[in-house]
């Protein structure tokens, strides 16, 4: 039998070890053997958290597996220890990483195949693994933020990968920024969850939250949160996930569709002791999600860029869970950030097979008909874009109602907002499909007759994402439809307090019926009218030059939201740098420093002139020298 | 009577001192030298150290003085020749011995508290002899050597030198 | 009996006046006698010392005192000589080199 405690601790340290491994060996290996190593040592760790996992499941309510390594800090009154918690939530999260990660590692053996930076590649992707796993996996805070800043880290350094543009590296540093700007709530959090509770440790804070001042936790609960909306992409931090596609598109599919912005998912569904007891908070989680699903979702039906597409989808479906979360059903939140996983993953996936197979372009303008060349992209794509937009069987199905039905539940509001965003994205997602694969080929005769569809490595992850995103609904099947919703079961351990502390008001099954049918209805109608539009229609979209309208211009302009900040925040703090850089820097610390040196060179110009080589004037202060000791001696 | 006898003789010892300082032949200054050095020999007397005494004129007055005497003369220094220091400088050096000296005697303050032990014979050859040889015989051996070596770098330093040996020139 | 502090102020006066001719004079020779006279003040505090103590180390000092004196005076005046040789004179301003 061996010691889960070993076990628990292999998880994020396989993937550490592939990443020095792979990073101190850029230049000697060649791209197999790092592609055996890094997808092997993913592999090795969801087997793992498989292992874990069936742990889990077979042992009584309620457990929780916790492992220290090793007491890190102990300062004074300040003391955290390396320390791993594997508890429900935390396992299905490592499941999620190690599995769509292990898919996307050998996705990226195709994709990246024959790039110069194929190693260094492997090696970040590797890292980016280690640090979420130690984000979920740390039973305190200090150990998240050693993870939430570590895949912020790995982030630049992914987006940034093809570093010879200067565009690329630009959206490296809007992401990076964007997040510490966010991190900046957060730390002051954790500082404050410390000077309340005496420990950084989850355990010990929980069990201490019901206790504690309201007014604090509500601060608490505020800054954690601008912290997930840096990391989350949420407004207004937001606008870094756009231009992070600028990275390759495995990047784009794990970092920004299924592991690093969900970091703030799950640390608001961690910490939901704390913002059940402050509904301020939850209204404010509330939203804000609610205000940037709609935001995206709208900017989303207007872009022409296919990545760009998904990534608005991206933080639009991100505003959805984080609504879920808002309104207290955290298992819910969890639930569609899995099942976002699944698809977000395999439309990025594919959106990466079909630049791959069109030599790097990107503009759906100048795609079309591919349906027949690439048929097995077309038919995962198709199941990513049915599961998105909600339509039963499929995995989106099953969460997204779930959400609509909590939201109903709270104020009809809301319900029509959510509704509404939903409805928007299954309009602009077969907009995407439509203009990608069907119709007339617009993409030049050349790219057309070398097309062909991508190689194993390529397909392969991305119909194993697709029967994921098939099925991986049936985990939350709700008992209006005769299922026993196993994930909520499987999770309730970790959500049991907060349950207690939210009012829920349960619907009955006529409602939820009616709910259901009226929005399947809803998205097939706006189905029939993007067909109408985009198929029948053959519109395309208008090319870089043409007069728009205004809306349409303030919509594909991304509501000039990049430009405002570029005036209102960019700009004056260049200035104020500047200014600081000529007052303070050169007039004042220049001088002082410089003076320093100049005083000590004057100095010893002055000092030098003792040394007059006259004999009888060194005698002279040979007598004085002693008439000096003499004196403070008797004096003394 | 001793007492009168120390003032004397300080009084001739301050005297030729300062004679030695302020004169201005080099010859001159030499034989003050010499005069003030009796002087002492006289005090060492009234001290009962007779040995050191002896040997002091022998030394100093016969030996040390007579080798200033044959430099002086083996540099043709008869004429008082060099420049003076400003006067400046001299009231300066004025001012720093009248300091020194106050600070000396502030210094020494407080020892007339001593009270003089019985009349010793310390002084005698014989008992000086036999503390010489006996808990400093390692200082006299090596004083010995010490005296060795600054004879060959006398000899060594006065030596006529040859016209194409290195010559320092100075400015 | 003479009170030592007598024998002290002598030695303080003859010390100082002996400071006052090495600051005084620019001749070599002159300060080279002006820093016997120093040595001998010196002496002459010891033997008072060893007198008063009853104490023959003082004496066995003073010896060996004029011991070394009269090895510098051999070696100095030697030094004296060479610098004569090379520059002509003996003005201790012209040995200025011993500087940066």
């Amino acid at each position: 039998m061996v010691d889960i405690k070993l076990l628990i601790a292999l998880v994020p340290i396989i993937p550490l070890i592939g990443f020095l491994l792979v990073s101190l060996n850029v230049k000697r290996f060649v791209p197999g053997v790092t592609s055996v190593i890094a997808c092997g040592s993913v592999f090795a760790s969801f087997v793992i958290a498989l292992a874990l996992f069936i742990i889990l499941l077979t042992s009584p309510e309620g457990t929780q597996l916790e492992v220290t390594l090793f007491n890190w800090i102990s300062a004074g009154g300040f003391s955290a220890s390396f320390s791993f918690l594997v508890d429900p939530l935390s396992s299905l999260m490592l499941l999620i990483i190690t599995g769509v990660g292990f898919l996307i590692h050998v996705y990226s053996i195709g994709y990246m195949h024959g790039d110069e930076g194929y190693n260094r590649f492997f090696s970040y992707l590797n890292l980016f693994v280690f640090f979420m796993l130690l984000l979920v996996m740390g039973s305190n805070y200090l150990l998240m933020f050693v993870g939430w800043e570590g895949v912020g880290l790995c982030s630049y350094l992914l987006i940034g990968f093809w570093f010879k543009n200067q565009d690329y590296n630009d959206a490296a540093n809007k992401a990076f920024i964007m997040n510490r700007i966010g991190d900046l709530g957060l730390i002051i959090g954790v500082v404050l969850i410390f000077v309340n509770f005496g420990s950084l440790q989850y355990v010990d804070v929980f069990a201490k939250a019901t206790s504690a001042d309201s007014s604090v936790i509500t601060l608490i609960t505020v800054l954690l949160f601008i912290g997930a909306m840096g990391k989350s992409a949420q407004i207004p931090l937001y606008t870094w996930l756009p231009d992070a596609m600028a990275g390759p598109t495995p990047v784009s599919a794990l970092i920004h569709a299924a592991t690093m912005v969900t970091a703030g998912i799950y640390m608001v569904a961690r910490n939901n002791v704390l913002y059940s007891l402050s509904p301020v908070a939850l209204d404010l989680v509330l939203y804000t999600g609610l205000i940037t699903a709609l935001f995206a979702a709208t900017i989303a039906i207007a872009q022409n860029d296919i990545k760009k597409v998904l990534a608005y989808s991206t933080v639009s479906q991100l505003g959805l869970m984080f609504v879920a979360l808002g309104l207290g059903a955290y298992a819910t939140g969890i639930f569609h950030m899995a099942t976002h996983a699944f698809f977000k993953a395999l439309l990025f996936l594919g959106a990466g097979s079909v630049i791959h197979a069109l030599h790097h372009e990107q503009d759906i303008r100048k795609m079309g008909g591919l349906r027949k060349h690439l048929p097995i992209t077309f038919l995962t794509f198709l199941i990513g874009v049915l599961a998105i937009s909600g339509i039963p069987p499929f995995a989106g199905f099953f969460s997204k109602d779930e959400i609509l039905a909590s939201a109903f539940e709270h104020s009809y509001l809301v319900w029509g907002l959510a509704a509404f965003a939903s409805l928007l994205t299954s309009f602009y997602m077969f907009r995407l499909l439509f203009l990608t694969f069907y119709g007339a080929p617009r993409a030049g005769e050349y790219a057309m007759s070398h097309i062909h569809e991508s190689p194993y490595s390529i397909t392969i992850p991305l119909i194993a994402l697709a029967i994921l995103s098939f099925a991986g609904g049936f985990m939350g099947v709700p008992e209006a439809l005769g299922g026993s919703h196993w994930l909520s079961e499987f999770l309730s351990p970790v959500f049991a307090e907060s349950a207690s502390l939210i009012e829920h008001h349960h619907l009955d099954h006529a409602t939820e019926y009616a709910l259901m049918g009226t929005i399947v209805v809803l998205t097939f109608v706006m189905i029939g009218v993007a067909y109408a539009i985009y198929v029948s229609k053959q519109t395309i979209p208008a090319p870089e030059d043409a007069h728009l309208g205004v809306v349409h211009k303030t919509i594909y302009k991304k509501y000039f939201i990049d430009e405002i900040y570029q005036t209102i925040i960019v700009k004056p703090l260049y200035w104020l740098s500047h200014a600081f850089d000529i007052f303070i820097e050169k007039l004042g610390i220049d001088r002082i420093v410089n003076g320093l040196g100049g005083s000590v060179e004057e100095g010893s110009k002055t000092f030098r002139l003792l040394q007059s080589g006259s004999i009888g004037f060194y005698i002279f202060a040979m007598v004085i020298g002693i008439i000096v000791l003499l004196t403070l001696t008797v004096l003394i | 009577m001793t007492l009168n006898l120390f003032y004397f003789l300080s009084f001739v010892a301050v005297l030729s001192a300062l004679l030695v300082v302020l004169s201005r032949s080099p010859v001159h200054s030499v034989l003050y030298l010499i005069v003030t050095f009796f002087s002492i020999a006289g005090h060492y007397v009234l001290l009962n150290a007779q040995f050191l005494a002896v040997v002091h004129v022998i030394v100093y007055a016969g030996a040390i003085m007579v080798l200033f005497l044959y430099v002086i003369m083996l540099l043709n220094l008869n004429k008082e020749s060099e420049p003076h220091k400003s006067n400046l400088l001299k009231i300066a050096a004025a001012i720093c011995a009248g300091l020194l000296m106050v600070v000396l005697v502030g210094s020494l303050k407080g020892t007339d508290m001593l009270v003089q032990q019985a009349p010793s014979d310390i002084g005698y050859v014989k008992n000086l002899g036999q503390v010489l040889f006996t808990d400093f015989l390692l200082p006299f051996e090596i004083a010995s050597i010490l005296l060795l070596a600054a004879m060959v770098g006398a000899v060594m330093l006065g030596k006529a030198e040859k016209p194409d040996d290195n010559k320092i020139h100075m400015k | 009996m003479i009170p030592i502090d007598y024998y002290l102020w002598l030695a303080a006066a003859l010390f100082t006046i002996g400071v006052l001719g090495v600051l005084f004079r620019r001749n070599a020779i002159i300060i080279f006698m002006c820093i016997e006279l120093m040595l001998n003040a010196v002496n002459l505090v010891m033997v008072a010392f060893s007198t008063y103590l009853n104490d023959a180390a003082g004496q066995v000092f003073v010896f060996f005192i004029m011991a070394v004196a009269a090895a510098e005076v051999a070696v100095g005046l030697a030094i004296l000589i060479v610098m004569y040789r090379n520059t002509q004179t003996t003005d201790i301003n012209v040995l200025n080199r011993l500087k940066w």
